[in-house]
Parts: C-alpha cells; structure tokens; sequence
C-alpha cells in the first residue's frame, strides 16, 4: 500500500487531496467532452483545455506531496512547464490539418455574411 | 487517509477518460478525431503514471511521464504536419 504518504502532515494531505480531486475531474470532464461533441472543431475545445487543466492539478498535487518530503520535484516542473507549452502547439497543428482537410463543421456562419 | 482516497478517486477518474478516449479512437469519424483522441490518450497517459508514482511511492515512473510527454508531443507534431503537408520533414 502507500507507505510515505499516511505519514504527511494533514496540512499538506488536505490541499493535496483537493487538488487531486479537482485534476481529476477536470480530466474526466474534458475525456466525456471529447465523447460527446457534435464535430471535430468543437472537440478540439474539450481536451485541448479541460484535459490540460486536470494535468496541472495532479501534476501540483504531486509537487506539494515531493515538497513536503523535502524533495526538489523538479521532475513535476518540468512536466508542468513542458505539458503547458506544447498543449495549445498540437491543437493548432490539429486545427490547421483539420482545416487543410476541410473536415466538416456544424457550425452556423456568422450574421452578416452572405449565406451560400 | 484522506490522500489515498483522493488518489485511489483521481486514479479512477482518468482510467475513465482513458476508456473515453480510447472509445474516440476506434470511432472517431475523421482522421483528425483519431489523432486528438491519441493526444488526449497521452496527456492522460501523463496523469496515471504521475499518480501510479504516488501511490507506489516511486520515483522512476516520473521519469517514465516526462518521457511519454516528449514522445506524445513529437508524435502529435508529426501526424498534424503530416495531415496539413503531406509530410512530415520537407
């Protein structure tokens, strides 16, 4: 079972916790989004933001538990800095190919604009 | 106490959106569909061996996230790239 982390002091347990909880409902928000989204653009939104987000609080939650420990949890950083820079470059390199392969939307075209 | 609650309920709720993702995979209508699901797999991916490592009380699978972070965002870059251009290195 989980040996080091019964023996935390509850101040660093309790935001730990909540932020686990947090990440990973966010996670699932963003997966049920990805599921249930009429087309591709607005499944794009769902991931690409909820999914991220839910990353981030594990990822925080694990970095207070490895400081408590008096770890340096750079490790955690890392991931966090890198997960936070690449996940807006991959969903536009996937909107641009979605673009390019004119994947159909369902969204209606703005008011104003003559209509086909 | 209360932490190996959460962790056990984090654990639970990513397997989940692992199976959600998964199931885009296998359906998804467009190639892109496919290749966001794999992104979300990734990110996920991330996730559970973040708290796997937790839970266990090990530092090596950290090094095994940071690893799957890196290879999903390069297989990411390369299938985008590959879909708008046609290649992937020109």
């Amino acid at each position: 079972m989980s040996t080091g982390i019964e023996s935390l002091p509850l101040w660093v347990q309790v935001p730990a916790a909540m932020l686990l909880v947090v990440g990973g409902l966010f996670a699932l928000v963003g997966a049920v989004g990805m599921v249930r989204f009429g087309d591709f653009f607005m499944r794009l939104h769902a991931p690409t933001k909820a999914s991220t987000l839910g990353v981030g609080g594990v990822l925080l939650a694990s970095l207070l538990v490895s400081w408590a420990r008096g770890q340096p949890g750079l490790h955690e950083l890392l991931i966090t800095l890198f997960l936070f820079v690449t996940a807006p470059v991959s969903a536009n390199l996937m909107g641009m190919a979605a673009l390019h392969l004119r994947v159909p939307s369902h969204a209606p075209l703005p008011p104003g604009q003559p209509q086909e | 106490m209360i932490l190996a609650w959460a962790l056990d309920f984090a654990i639970l709720a990513i397997a989940v959106a692992v199976a959600l993702c998964l199931w885009r995979l296998l359906r998804g209508p467009e190639i892109t569909d496919r290749v966001l699901a794999l992104d979300t797999l990734y990110i996920n991916a991330v996730a559970l061996a973040v708290l796997l490592g937790l839970r266990l009380n090990t530092l090596l699978l950290f090094e095994a996230a940071l690893i799957i972070a890196m290879l999903g965002f390069v297989s990411t870059v390369a299938l985008g790239r590959y879909l708008a251009r046609g290649d992937v290195i020109e």
